[in-house]
């Protein structure tokens, strides 16, 4: 069960983000040209390669209840960050992300910005770069953090790898944004996982006996869910008394 | 100094986000579950409930008309 959630979680993290960084390698590419936005593409994907390479084995070697207090930690409080904003999106009250808006933005700047001479154009390789480190960032930190906690590191790298290969194939395909990739959807999925995974391994690192073991895990997936659309439900009905203040307007 | 400042800043907001309430009330909720555990009790319905209530306190600030972010959408669907 740990197994399948673990890859589930990194597979749909892993997704998001590469929706967003590729939103952003698109339109630099589509734009000034692909030569330089593959070249800061892999630049960034060789320096996240190198970040999980360094930091994954330096974790295997904790014990397993220290890293899981810590580890369980950071994801709690990482997950409870999306999950906020998730609630937040899903009630209406924070603006929904749309690729196809962060396309044009990305597309007119890139279209603004000057180009030197004839050889790597730098503005679309530190656009490509910035845009893939960033974004992968917080992938390479799910992974690790995902994967240490259980100590198998290669089973969240294989999700993330899934949903890599996922996305760059749709990309290449489309050669559009990915907007109709239920995104917002998948973030809450992924706030709701991260939140999860952050309360058992933060639990079982700070000495608890969860009951049912490790099938308490799909209990306490199902709780935050439910805690979670029980507030977007809260929310809603918030909206709509504030909408004749002008607040939800 | 300056790229120190911004190195940590970035991992605050990536880490921490937009409200440190959240990211003190877990680590309260969990130093408390590790104390409780270390003296033998077994509260591992603390966290699930801390979640509940620092998600309610969070939300509900953000939600205040004076700093809500409102917009317009009617196409998510849980």
């Amino acid at each position: 069960m740990h197994e399948v959630l673990l890859v589930a979680a990194s597979f749909l993290a892993c997704a998001v983000e590469m929706v967003e960084a590729l939103t952003i390698v698109l339109a630099v590419g589509v734009t000034r040209g692909w030569r330089s936005a593959i070249m800061g593409t892999a630049a960034a994907l060789g320096a996240l390669a190198l970040a999980v390479a360094a930091l994954g084995p330096a974790l295997a070697l904790l014990p397993i209840d220290t890293l899981r207090l810590f580890v369980g930690g950071i994801l709690l409080v990482f997950g409870l960050q999306w999950l906020r904003k998730a609630i937040l999106r899903a009630s209406g009250f924070k603006a929904l992300r749309n690729e196809d808006a962060a396309f044009a933005e990305s597309e007119r700047a890139a279209r603004a910005a000057t180009r030197y001479g004839s050889g790597v154009d730098w503005y679309t390789f530190v656009v490509s770069f910035k845009g893939v480190l960033l974004e992968g960032l917080e992938v390479a930190f799910i992974v690790v953090a995902l994967g240490g906690a259980q100590h198998s590191i290669a089973l969240a790298a294989a999700g993330a790898l899934a949903a890599a290969v996922v996305v760059l194939i749709a990309g290449l395909a489309v050669h559009r944004p990915l907007s109709r990739v239920p995104e917002n959807t998948l973030k809450y999925g992924v706030g709701v996982m991260l939140t999860t995974f952050g309360i058992f391994w933060a639990g079982e690192g700070a000495g608890l006996r969860w009951p049912g073991n490790d099938a308490s895990l799909v209990g306490l997936l199902a709780y935050v869910l439910g805690t979670s659309a029980l507030l977007v439900s809260m929310l809603r009905r918030r909206r709509k008394l504030l909408a004749p203040t002008g607040a939800a307007a | 100094m300056t790229h120190l400042r911004t190195f940590g800043k970035f991992w605050y907001d990536f880490i921490v986000g937009d409200d440190w309430r959240v990211a003190v009330g877990a680590a309260v909720a969990i130093a408390l579950t590790y104390v409780a555990a270390h003296q033998g009790a077994n509260w591992w319905w603390l966290l699930p409930l801390a979640v509940t209530a620092l998600l309610t306190i969070s939300v509900r600030g953000a939600t205040q008309p004076e700093v809500a972010e409102a917009v317009t959408d009617d196409e998510w669907g849980l």
